[in-house]
């Protein structure tokens, strides 16, 4: 792989004060992410370094604005390396930067206990008869939808317009195995009991820089977070907030080996379809997978059969390459789902939540005779996202056994509180466990510390794969404070010292 | 996508599917519907009471 595929995710989550009138979303919200008790002190996000009006294609938008002032109040930085914080109307979790798809998988997870507990916490502040509801889904159902957004590091050196020409399909098509499920349509779209995926409805622009109208199939932010002359993040919008472990682990994963082939050049010509906008959402609509996609040489193919045809290329390309044995997991899981969506979907229910959802679904139809427009059935598809451990239909199934694991409630729990530890999610991690007292601000690339001098020392942090346990866990252990660690990796005034990061502090 | 390369694609995902890892060992048909009866019964116990109140009152504005 040209560069290593550090990936993580981004998640809006739904809020909802349950018996309150008129409920200000981003007052809740800040009720959240206040609440949180794992939060040690409260360090605070820095916006210094971010551009979200920058375009991957090469020109920038004015006058985008960034954050409210406001929000800063509410945006906070875990032990783990994570950022909890308000958007607007809605508490975020964005993971640390993650080694690999199953890393970033775990952490996808904490995320949700994060948010189980901040709610559990704001809800003891709400008067008697009230209660915080958090979902971890995309969509209101009433044409209004929120995102979960996967992020993978990318050479600088691949043409963007290469990641237009081959990923377009490829995510258009993934749905059959992203989705969450929804039941109904929204954004005018044609009218359907019940869909694949939450987002697909909202997506109306092949290309493009927007995020929340005019949603594109491919995101052009161009916001590396790291060196911009080595980097690109690529930011995608188009996937569904999944519950299952199993789906969270092989969207990143399917998407990481497929961006790692593409940046090693070992893909045949693309596969491009004719409408890829409207391919979006009859994708998402059609639960037989045997819809066939109008392609651009003329031919045509179903969203199943494009997907065998990636799993070709990428068994491939894994047999040369020889990747990290994680991603033998991701071809073999991404295989199995392939095969049962040929053969028998059903069997699913245990590995892709928009299969499970149908499943509860179906069984409250068939038992209490209700019509798809039933309100019961909408209520079942909106408590399946719950992220309250009692009320959550899918922490439901999988108390019972019914749903496949890939991690432990313990490896969970030990993920809320620890960082990964070969990524620079590790320094920040520990910088805030150690020193949040002279940690005075952080972002994903730099922490700034007060320690008793004229100036702000920022430790600058533009290499993603640098920080690592491997790399900083001497100087960690030798230094007593802040100030000795600043010294020890020779922090700088300002901007103006080394942008390599902390890992040459130790000599490594 | 030609027609022949179609079928190609085809036929390489039965091969996959042979090779693929499957979940544990089916069950009958009585098992599944006793299973997702009690599942059924489980989530009557925690369904939202007003299905509807709960419904109407999930808005979800300016999200990305």
């Amino acid at each position: 792989m040209t560069v290593h595929k550090v990936c993580g995710t981004e998640t809006e989550y739904g809020i909802s004060v349950r018996n309150q009138r008129e409920s200000n979303p981003a007052i809740a919200s800040g009720l959240v992410v206040n609440s949180y008790a794992g939060t040690h002190a409260r360090v605070q996000w820095s916006f210094e370094e971010e551009s979200p009006g920058r375009d991957a294609r090469g020109f920038g938008v004015g006058g985008v604005v960034v954050e409210d002032f406001d929000s800063a109040l509410v945006n906070v930085v875990l032990s783990n390396g994570a950022r909890l914080y308000v958007d607007h109307a809605h508490p975020e979790y964005s993971t640390p930067e993650c080694f690999d798809p199953l890393e970033a998988a775990l952490h996808d997870k904490a995320g949700e206990l994060v948010m189980a507990r901040a709610g559990a916490a704001a809800g003891t502040l709400l008067p008697a008869g009230q209660r915080m509801g958090l979902y971890k889904n995309n969509s209101d159902g009433k044409g209004n939808s929120y995102g979960t957004h996967e992020n993978y590091l990318l050479a600088r050196e691949l043409p963007f317009a290469d990641v237009i020409r081959y990923l377009t399909a490829f995510l258009v098509t993934r749905q059959i195995f992203t989705g969450s499920g929804k039941v109904g349509s929204e954004n005018g779209r044609p009218n359907i009991p019940f869909q694949l995926t939450q987002r697909a409805d909202f997506f109306e622009e092949r290309v493009g820089l927007e995020t929340t109208l005019k949603r594109p199939i491919i995101n052009t932010r161009d916001e590396p977070h790291g060196d911009p002359s080595k980097y690109r993040r690529l930011h995608v919008i188009i996937g569904d907030a999944n519950l299952s472990e199993t789906q969270t682990f092989v969207k990143l994963g399917t998407a990481s080996l497929f961006l790692a082939a593409l940046e090693d050049g070992a893909l045949p010509d693309p596969v491009a379809l004719a409408d890829p906008v409207a391919a979006v959402w009859q994708v998402s609509h059609d639960l037989d997978f045997r819809l066939p996609l109008s392609l651009e040489d003329g031919g045509s193919a179903t969203s199943l059969e494009l997907q065998w045809q990636y799993l070709e290329w990428l068994t491939k390309y894994a047999e040369q390459v020889a990747p990290d044995p994680v991603y033998d997991r991701v071809l073999a899981l991404w295989a199995s789902i392939l095969a049962d969506l040929e053969t028998d979907p059903t069997r699913l229910a245990d590995r892709l939540d928009w299969a499970a959802k149908l499943q509860i679904l179906e069984g409250f139809r068939n038992r209490d005779g209700l019509e798809w427009d039933d309100s019961k059935l909408r209520a079942l598809d909106l408590q399946y996202h719950d992220v309250d451990p009692e009320r959550g239909l899918y922490y439901r199934l999988a108390g019972r056994g019914s749903m496949q694991r890939l991690f432990t409630d313990e490896e969970i729990e030990l993920a809320v509180a620890e960082p990964p530890e070969r990524t620079r999610a590790y320094f920040r991690g520990r910088c805030v466990s150690r020193f949040s007292e002279s940690l005075v601000a952080a972002n994903w690339d730099s922490l700034v510390f007060e320690v008793g001098e004229d100036t702000l020392k920022r430790v600058p942090m533009m290499e993603p794969l640098r920080g690592t346990k491997e790399r900083v866990d001497t100087v960690l252990e030798e230094v007593a404070d802040a100030a000795e660690l600043v010294r020890a990796l020779g922090g700088s005034h300002g901007r103006t010292g080394s942008e390599e990061g902390p890992a040459e502090g130790n000599g490594s | 996508m030609a027609e022949q390369d179609r079928k190609k694609v085809q036929r390489k995902g039965t091969e996959a599917e042979s090779e693929a890892v499957q979940p544990a060992a089916g069950e009958t048909a009585a098992e599944t519907t006793e299973r997702i009866d009690e599942l059924l019964d489980e989530i009557d116990e925690v369904l939202e009471e007003n299905a509807e109140e709960f419904v109407k009152n999930y808005v979800q504005k300016g999200g990305q």
